[in-house]
C-alpha cells in the first residue's frame, strides 16, 4: 500500500522546499511533543511535522504526500482523548495550529468565521462585546481548537440544549488530498446536495483537511442558574435526570458526580459539596429572568419529589460559579487519586443509568480498578475515569480491558461506544462491536471517495475487517463475511 | 390509524433484484413532495406501507418509527405526551411520511431555533444499493462512533439508500406560546428581527408577509409574557393555524406564481428584483414570487451569499457547489454503484461516468 519513505530525505527536501524553515520539524526533540495527544498512553514518534501558516502551504503539503504517497495525519491543539491525532512512523504530522486567524465575526448574521487553529474558547471572547457566544463548550476549551472540534465533533456540558459541534457549524472550507477546495455551506442555514457538513463534521481528519469554519452565534443568555440535588443512591440521582427531562424541561446542562467523584473533588478544591451522597446532579438553567424563575421552581419541586437529601439553588454569579468548581475541578481531581485514569466516553439511554453504573460498579470489583463517575447524565453520556498506575505491570492492560468491557455494555443497552470523543485508535476494537461488517465496509468505501489512496489519517476511526475479526467481534454470518469477494482493508 | 407494518424483507427483496437487473427504483413514500425535485426514473418502490412507531420513550426525548408512517399520525402520539417534532416538518395537501420528510431534509418555521431536520436525526437504518441493510447512528443524543451517515441521508433524496427505520430527537412542547403583529414593511422588519435575535429572546418563529411580520415567542407562561411586553405589537389568536399555513403552504402567498426559495445569511438585504416576498426564520429562508428569470434571480442571491431554488418543479442543475460534484458522483457511487436509487432525482449523469472516476 504506502511507500515506505522513512529514509526517503527526499521527501522532506520537497516540503523544506513549499515551507518556510521552521515550519518543517524533523529533529527528535523538537517533535517530541507532537508524539501524542490527549490519550498520553498512546506514543509515535511522528517522520515529520509540518507546520504550516497559510491554506496555500496546507494545499502544497497535501500535494506533496499525494505525489510521494506519504500518508497525513491532521492534528489541531492536540487535546483529543482518543488518539486521532497519533502520527504514523512513516507519515508527515500536519499541525493546523498556525492558521489561528478570526477572519470575521459578524454579529447581525450571527456567525463567527474562523480559521482551524482558532482556540474554541477564543470565538466567545471575540463574540462577548457583541454579546454573543459560540455554545459547544468542551473541557478542554481553552485550550482545543476548532478545527479538532469539527473533526471529533465535540460536545461539552451545554449540549443537552445546545447541541454538538454538528448543530453548531454552518460551513467549512476544506481541502481534500487531491487538492479541491470544497466550499461547504457558509452564512446560511443550509445548502443544496449531499449534507457534507455533517459528514465532515465527526470524520476525525479521514476525508479532508478544514482550511476554514464558519460557526453559529447565540445570543449570551440573560441568565443562568446552577441547581444541586444530593441523593442517597445512584438510582434516585440517575431517576431525577428523566423526571426533570420529562416535566418538559431541557437544562443547559444536567451533570451527575458520584461519591468518589464528589469525594476527590472535595478534597482538591472545596466547592462544598456533600461529601455523604451517593451521587449528586448539578442542573443548569438559562433563558430569560422569568424563564429561569419559573423552570428552576419547576426542577427544584422535582428534585425533591424524588427523594434528594439536599437541594440548592446559586443566589448569584459568583454562587453559580463556587458551585460548579468541583465538577470543573473533578477530572484533574480524580487524577490525585491514582497515578494514571483511563477516561471512557460511551452514551446510553438515559433509562439505563443506574443499571449501567451498577454494572460498572461490579466490573471494578472484578478487575480490581476503581472507578470515580462524573458526567453528562442529561445526554446519558458517561465519562467512567478508571483509576490505574502505568508502571504497575500489566495495570494498563486491565484498564484498557475494562473499559473495552464497559463500551460493550454501552451498545448492548442501546448506546454507542463514544459520544464526544472519537474513536480515533482507541475505541477501534470497540467499534467491531457497534457495526456488522457490512457497515464497517460501506464507511470504507465512503472514505474512500474522498481519498482513493487512503493516506489521509490511515488507521484510525472505522476498523480493518481483518482486525475485527481478530479481536472476534466481527459479525459473521452463517459461518462467512458478506461479499467475500470485496478486498478488505 | 397507520398502520404498523415491518416491509423491510420486501424491500430488501426489491432492491436486490434491481440491482441484480440494473433496474432503477423510484423510491416513493406518500407521493406528497414528489414535486420538490426532477422525478427519477424506473420502477416504483413503494415504501408507504413500511409503517409505525417502534420505539418511543417520552422521557429519553427519542421516538423511532418505520420510514412511512405518516406525520400527522407521530404528530398525533407526541401531542399526546406533550412533546412535538421539533423540527416541524411540512405537510403538502396535508400528507407526508417521517421517510419523506427526513429524505427531503425541509424544515418548519421554528428551524433557526429548533434546529433542522438533520440535526434531530439520531440514526437509521437504510438498504443501500447493494441490497444490504445497515445500521448507522442510534437511539442516543451524542454519538460520534463512524461516520455521520444518518445526517447524510437527510436531504439526499433517496439517492443513497432507501429508508427504513428513523430514530429523531424530539422535544418538549413549550408550555405557552404567544404570536406578536406588526405592521410593518419588510425592511424595518428586517431590521427588527435581526436586532431581537441577537438578543436572548424566547424567539420560535418570525414571519413577514403582506406587510405585516409575526413573532412567535415560545416558553413559560411569565417568560413569553414578559418577551410580549418587550417586543410590543399586538397579539395574534389562533396563531397556531397561521404557522401550520406558513410551513404547510397553504397559506394564500404560495397559491399564484413561480415561487423561489431563497437561502441567505439572515441580515442580508433584500435583493433589487421586482416581486413579492414572504421571509420567515429570521430571514434565513424567504419565499420570492416574480417574473423574473432564474438566472436573475440566481445571481443576485448569489451575491448576497445564498442561494435560490425552484420550488415547485424545479428545471435545470441545483446549485450545487461546482467542486462537489465530482465527490458526490463518488459519495453515489460508494452507497448505489449500479445507480439504482432515485437515478436523476438529486443529480444528473451519474452511472458510467461516476463509475470510472471513483476507481481512479
Amino acid at each position: 500500500m504506502n511507500a515506505v519513505v522513512a529514509n526517503d530525505s527526499s521527501v522532506v527536501k520537497q516540503l523544506q522546499a513549499i515551507l518556510p524553515a521552521h515550519c518543517v520539524i524533523t529533529d527528535p526533540r523538537a517533535k517530541k511533543p507532537f508524539e501524542t495527544d490527549g490519550l498520553t498512553a498512546v506514543k509515535q514518534m511522528p517522520w515529520v511535522v509540518v507546520l504550516p501558516e497559510t491554506v496555500e502551504q496546507v494545499r502544497s503539503v497535501l500535494r506533496v504526500c499525494r505525489e510521494n504517497r506519504v500518508p497525513v495525519v491532521p492534528r489541531g491543539a492536540g487535546t483529543g482523548l482518543s488518539g486521532g491525532a497519533r502520527p504514523s512512523s512513516d507519515g508527515v504530522l500536519l499541525g493546523l495550529s498556525k492558521l489561528s486567524r478570526i477572519i470575521e465575526i459578524d454579529p447581525d448574521n450571527r456567525i463567527a468565521r474562523v480559521e482551524p487553529g482558532v482556540r474554541n474558547l477564543a470565538i466567545s471572547e471575540a463574540a462577548a462585546h457583541h454579546g454573543l457566544y459560540y455554545a459547544p463548550d468542551p473541557s478542554s476549551q481553552i485550550a482545543c481548537s476548532i478545527g479538532g472540534n469539527v473533526a471529533e465533533n465535540s460536545g461539552g456540558v451545554h449540549c443537552l440544549k445546545y447541541g454538538l459541534t454538528v448543530h453548531n457549524v454552518l460551513g467549512l472550507k476544506v481541502l481534500t488530498l487531491e487538492g479541491d477546495e470544497l466550499t461547504i455551506g457558509g452564512a446560511t442555514l443550509d445548502s443544496p446536495g449531499y449534507d457534507l457538513l455533517a459528514l465532515f463534521t465527526g470524520s476525525e481528519g479521514m476525508l479532508g483537511i478544514v482550511t476554514e469554519v464558519t460557526v453559529r452565534l447565540l445570543p449570551i443568555p440573560a441568565t443562568k442558574r446552577l441547581m444541586l440535588a444530593a441523593f442517597a443512591s445512584l438510582e434516585a440521582a440517575a431517576g431525577t435526570v428523566g423526571r426533570i427531562i420529562a416535566s418538559g424541561i431541557i437544562p443547559a446542562g444536567l451533570e451527575m458526580m458520584d461519591a468518589r467523584a464528589i469525594a476527590a473533588a472535595e478534597a482538591f478544591v472545596g466547592a462544598g459539596y456533600p461529601t455523604d451522597a451517593a451521587a449528586i446532579l448539578l442542573c443548569e438553567l438559562d433563558g430569560t429572568h422569568d424563564e429561569v424563575e419559573e423552570q428552576s421552581a419547576q426542577v427544584l419541586r422535582v428534585m425533591r419529589t424524588q427523594q434528594a437529601t439536599e437541594v440548592r439553588a446559586s443566589r448569584d454569579e459568583a454562587d453559580r460559579e463556587r458551585m460548579w468548581l468541583g465538577r470543573k475541578a473533578a477530572f484533574p481531581a480524580v487524577g490525585r487519586l491514582a497515578p494514571d485514569y483511563y477516561c471512557m466516553d460511551g452514551t446510553i439511554p438515559r433509562a439505563r443509568l443506574a443499571e449501567v453504573l451498577r454494572a460498572i460498579e461490579k466490573l471494578s470489583e472484578q478487575y480490581g480498578l476503581a472507578v470515580a463517575n462524573v458526567f453528562h447524565a442529561g445526554d446519558g453520556n458517561l465519562h467512567p475515569l478508571i483509576l490505574y498506575d502505568a508502571n504497575a505491570a500489566g495495570e494498563l492492560e486491565r484498564a484498557e480491558k475494562m473499559g473495552g468491557e464497559i463500551l460493550a455494555l454501552c451498545v448492548a443497552v442501546g448506546g454507542t461506544v463514544t459520544g464526544e470523543h472519537g474513536v480515533g485508535v482507541e475505541k477501534l476494537d470497540s467499534m467491531c462491536g457497534q457495526f456488522a461488517a457490512p457497515e464497517l465496509e460501506q464507511f470504507h468505501r465512503l472514505k474512500a471517495a474522498f481519498d482513493p489512496p487512503r493516506l489521509m489519517n490511515p488507521g484510525k476511526a472505522v476498523p480493518t475487517l481483518a482486525r475485527c475479526a481478530e479481536v472476534g467481534g466481527m459479525h459473521v454470518h452463517k459461518g462467512k463475511l458478506a461479499f467475500p469477494e470485496i478486498e478488505r482493508f | 390509524m397507520a398502520r404498523d407494518r415491518d416491509d423491510s424483507e420486501r424491500l430488501i427483496a426489491a432492491v436486490a433484484a434491481a440491482a441484480g437487473n440494473e433496474r432503477p427504483l423510484v423510491i416513493c413514500g406518500r407521493g406528497s413532495k414528489t414535486f420538490l425535485a426532477p422525478p427519477a426514473v424506473g420502477s416504483m418502490l413503494a415504501v408507504g406501507d413500511h409503517s409505525g412507531v417502534v420505539d418511543y420513550r417520552h422521557d429519553e426525548l427519542v421516538l423511532t418509527a418505520r420510514a412511512g408512517t405518516p406525520l400527522v399520525e407521530l404528530r398525533r402520539i407526541l401531542a399526546s405526551q406533550e412533546q412535538m417534532l421539533a423540527f416541524d416538518p411540512p405537510m403538502f395537501a396535508g400528507d407526508g411520511s417521517l421517510g419523506g420528510a427526513v429524505a427531503t431534509g425541509l424544515s418548519g418555521p421554528g428551524r433557526p431555533w429548533y434546529g433542522a431536520t438533520r440535526d434531530a436525526v439520531l440514526g437509521v437504518t437504510l438498504i443501500n444499493g447493494r441490497a444490504e441493510r445497515l445500521v448507522f447512528g442510534g437511539q442516543v443524543m451524542k454519538n460520534v462512533a463512524g461516520y455521520d451517515v444518518s445526517r447524510l441521508m437527510t436531504g439526499a433524496f433517496g439517492t443513497l439508500g432507501v429508508l427504513l427505520d428513523i430514530s429523531v430527537k424530539v422535544l418538549p412542547r413549550p408550555h405557552h406560546e404567544a404570536t406578536r403583529v406588526f405592521d410593518v414593511d419588510r425592511d424595518t422588519a428586517l431590521a427588527n428581527v435581526t436586532a431581537w435575535a441577537r438578543t436572548p429572546l424566547p424567539l420560535s418563529a418570525t414571519c413577514h408577509v403582506d406587510g405585516v411580520l409575526h413573532v412567535r415567542l415560545s416558553g413559560t407562561e411569565k417568560g413569553v409574557r414578559a418577551a410580549a411586553a418587550q417586543v410590543g405589537g399586538d397579539d395574534l389568536p389562533h396563531s397556531a393555524d397561521f404557522w401550520d399555513s406558513v410551513r404547510d403552504q397553504t397559506h394564500a402567498f404560495f397559491s399564484v406564481g413561480r415561487c423561489y426559495r431563497v437561502a441567505l445569511p439572515p441580515a442580508a438585504t433584500y435583493p433589487a428584483i421586482p416581486g413579492d416576498w414572504l421571509t420567515e426564520w429570521a430571514g434565513s429562508q424567504r419565499w420570492f414570487r416574480t417574473d423574473a428569470t432564474r438566472e436573475q434571480v440566481d445571481l443576485a442571491v448569489r451575491r448576497l451569499g445564498g442561494y435560490a431554488t425552484e420550488f415547485r418543479d424545479p428545471r435545470g442543475p441545483q446549485p450545487f457547489d461546482k467542486g462537489a460534484l465530482k465527490y458526490y458522483r463518488r459519495l453515489k457511487d460508494a452507497f448505489d454503484p449500479k445507480a439504482i436509487l432515485n437515478r436523476g432525482r438529486l443529480f444528473q449523469e451519474i452511472g458510467q461516468d461516476a463509475v470510472t472516476e471513483a476507481s481512479v
